[in-house]
């Protein structure tokens, strides 16, 4: 049986594990403390940058970007350089960070202490979500000031010589400021609305300063990474996808959770530890990695492993490991009209494929469930995500388009079922 | 104009201006309009959003583009008590839909309306509020409630009625 629960959630037992003094006691801020008493810091960045980039680690916000490649990235321009978390979580079907934030907020706030060290960030920002605001968010306020209280943010932290001091954000409900230039957009106190890309936050960032944004489950799998080797955490996972990822298991299914598994850990063993499918049901198909992932019928998914090789050659992706199961009966018709719909209500308007394609996409959906559906519609819906996709400032138009083309591509028969039938679901 | 904003309302602008550099207190403005909001039984006035502007010293603009962007700023008036229910994606599998339909038969409003006494606000969510794991489930007042049935969904109404002054 596979090992759950070895990193970030290595604490999760104990019912007091966001406590500093927990924390501290399994090992927390060991690596920080390791990384203040260094007597060369271009060594410790040099050396902290190469264990990640050994690690394997890849950015969990979705895009699975390698870690230390990004840092490697990040200038020394010798001005104010900003390290910030994307708390935002907003992905449907993801709901980890959250946990994170409630139940480990001293891993994120070490991971990234250490992270904003190693890129000559002596500032970071906790982009939190606003919903969060009464939910985890006292929280996270909660753990850093008792961070600051051991002395282990701020200036001069530890009679050395190293500053860092770190700050949490609220937002206030926009899905697409999750989008990290969006994101740093509604830092500044703007409207969210992504950035064109170049530059990269790398370069032009927070206030257009030097900034690398990273997830909140990257960040917080960093103190472990440094306090127990790359060795030790790329042991765990595959070869290509080492280490750990914590699944969001949603949906039909026995014991919903979130789930720290090794990548690479079996579709069908993932169903078995959450419990099977509910009512003893079939499977019937997968959303794997949240919304703006490519659904996948059971008979694929399930020859699956969870990590982002298999699950790009099954035609889908590994995305904030958000698995959304449908059992049998499920009206694919309706869960498409119902990802549409979001995807219309949050475009950020700024792009006219996006902005006006969404809306299209949705009112298509829309009457075809409400039995006025004609032939042409399907389509008139792939050619509608076909000219969303590559052609927006940000990826989001994309997440759009892929649901429609997955969903038209696996249950094309329940849209034509739907559009004959005026609004009989074929599912049912 | 005079600033009416009261005094703790200012202490909490301070608090989040001083999270950032010199210069760039426009970054205080989502927490400021979260505070005013707050204060305001839940919705936000032009009056309001003027003197978080002139407060801050930024341009009104800049706040009223803020407070039309996110979903949780509300710009017209609505009941003092908020309930938002996921739909999205997770919460729909596991019967969001007949959640609402019941909230909205109890109070007698559709979503996106608000009970004629103003008690009480059924926002109309388009978000996943990250917490599928536990679909479905709503936010009542920022509150979140997982695991709904609607014998929970009834108690929590049931208290919100009470709540009423
Ligand atoms: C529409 C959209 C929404 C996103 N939402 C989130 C989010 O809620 N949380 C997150 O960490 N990343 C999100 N991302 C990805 C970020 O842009 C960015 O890639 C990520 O935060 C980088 O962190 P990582 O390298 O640690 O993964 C989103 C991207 C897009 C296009
Ligand atoms: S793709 Fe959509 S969400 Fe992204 S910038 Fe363009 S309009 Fe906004
Ligand atoms: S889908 Fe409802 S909380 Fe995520």
């Amino acid at each position: 049986m596979t090992e759950i629960n070895k990193v970030i959630f290595s604490n999760h037992e104990d019912a007091a594990s966001a406590s500093i003094e927990k924390y501290i006691s399994s090992g927390g801020y060991s690596a920080w403390k390791k990384i203040i008493q260094s007597s060369d810091q271009t060594k410790a960045r040099e050396y902290i940058i190469n264990e990640v980039k050994a690690s394997g680690l890849r950015g969990r916000g979705g895009a699975g970007f390698p870690t230390g490649k990004k840092w490697s990235f990040m200038p020394n321009s010798g001005k104010q350089q900003y390290i910030v978390c994307n708390s935002d979580e907003s992905e449907p079907g993801t709901c980890h960070d959250r946990e994170i934030l409630q139940r480990n907020p001293h891993a994120l706030i070490e991971g990234m202490a250490i992270g904003g060290f190693a890129i000559n960030a002596t500032v970071g920002y906790n982009y939190v979500r606003g919903e969060f605001i009464g939910d985890c968010y006292p929280q996270i306020e909660k753990s850093l000031e008792e961070a600051y209280e051991y002395g282990l943010l701020g200036k001069n932290i530890l009679s050395s010589s190293i500053n860092f001091d770190l700050y949490n954000y609220l937002g206030a409900g926009a899905y697409i400021c999750g989008e990290e230039t969006g994101l740093l957009e509604s830092l500044e106190g703007k409207q969210g609305k992504p950035r064109f890309k170049p530059p990269f936050p790398a370069n032009y960032g927070l206030y257009g300063a030097p900034t690398t944004v990273n997830n909140t489950q990257t960040l917080a799998t960093i103190p472990k990474i440094i306090e127990k080797g790359a060795e030790w955490y790329s042991s765990m996972g595959t070869e290509k996808s080492p280490g750990t990822i914590i699944f969001s298991v949603s949906g039909h299914i026995n014991k919903p959770g979130n789930y720290e598994l090794p990548l690479g850990i079996s579709f069908n063993e993932l169903m078995d530890i959450s419990g099977g499918i509910i009512d003893g049901k079939k499977l019937k198909a997968v959303i794997p990695g949240g919304s703006s992932t490519k659904v996948l019928p059971a008979d694929i998914i399930s020859k699956c492993t969870m990590d982002y090789e298999s699950l790009e050659e099954a035609g889908s992706a590994l995305g904030t490991g958000a698995v959304v199961v449908m059992a049998e009966g499920t009206c694919m018709v309706e869960m498409l009209k119902r990802i549409s719909r979001f995807y219309y209500a949050e475009s950020c308007g700024q792009c006219t494929p996006c902005r006006e394609g969404t809306g299209w996409l949705y009112r298509i959906l829309l009457r075809i469930t409400e039995g006025r559906g004609q032939e042409t519609d399907i389509n008139l819906l792939i050619d509608v995500a076909n000219r969303i996709e590559g052609n927006t400032i940000c990826a989001f138009g994309d997440a759009s388009a892929w649901p429609v083309q997955s969903f038209l591509h696996h249950y094309f028969e329940e849209f034509e079922f739907m559009i004959k039938n005026k609004g009989k679901s074929k599912a049912a | 104009m005079d600033n009416l904003l009261p005094k703790n309302i200012t202490n909490t602008i301070d608090h989040w201006i001083q999270k950032f550099p010199q210069g760039k207190q426009r970054s205080a403005i989502i927490a400021a309009l979260h505070a005013v909001q707050h204060h305001n039984n839940g919705f936000l006035t032009n009056d309001l959003l003027n003197q978080v502007a002139e407060y801050i010293n930024i341009p009104k603009m800049n706040v009223y583009e803020v407070a039309t962007f996110y979903s949780m700023f509300q710009t017209q008036p609505v009941g003092k008590h908020e309930i938002a229910v996921c739909n999205n994606i997770s919460c729909m599998l596991r019967g969001s839909d007949e959640i609402i339909s019941h909230i909205e038969n109890k109070l007698n409003i559709s979503l996106g309306e608000s009970t004629s006494d103003d008690n009480i606000f059924l926002k109309k969510e388009e978000e996943c509020l990250a917490a599928c794991t536990g679909a479905p489930m709503m936010m009542v007042d920022h509150v979140y409630i997982e695991n709904l049935t609607i014998e929970k969904v009834d108690e929590v109404l049931e208290r919100l009625k009470k709540n009423n002054d």
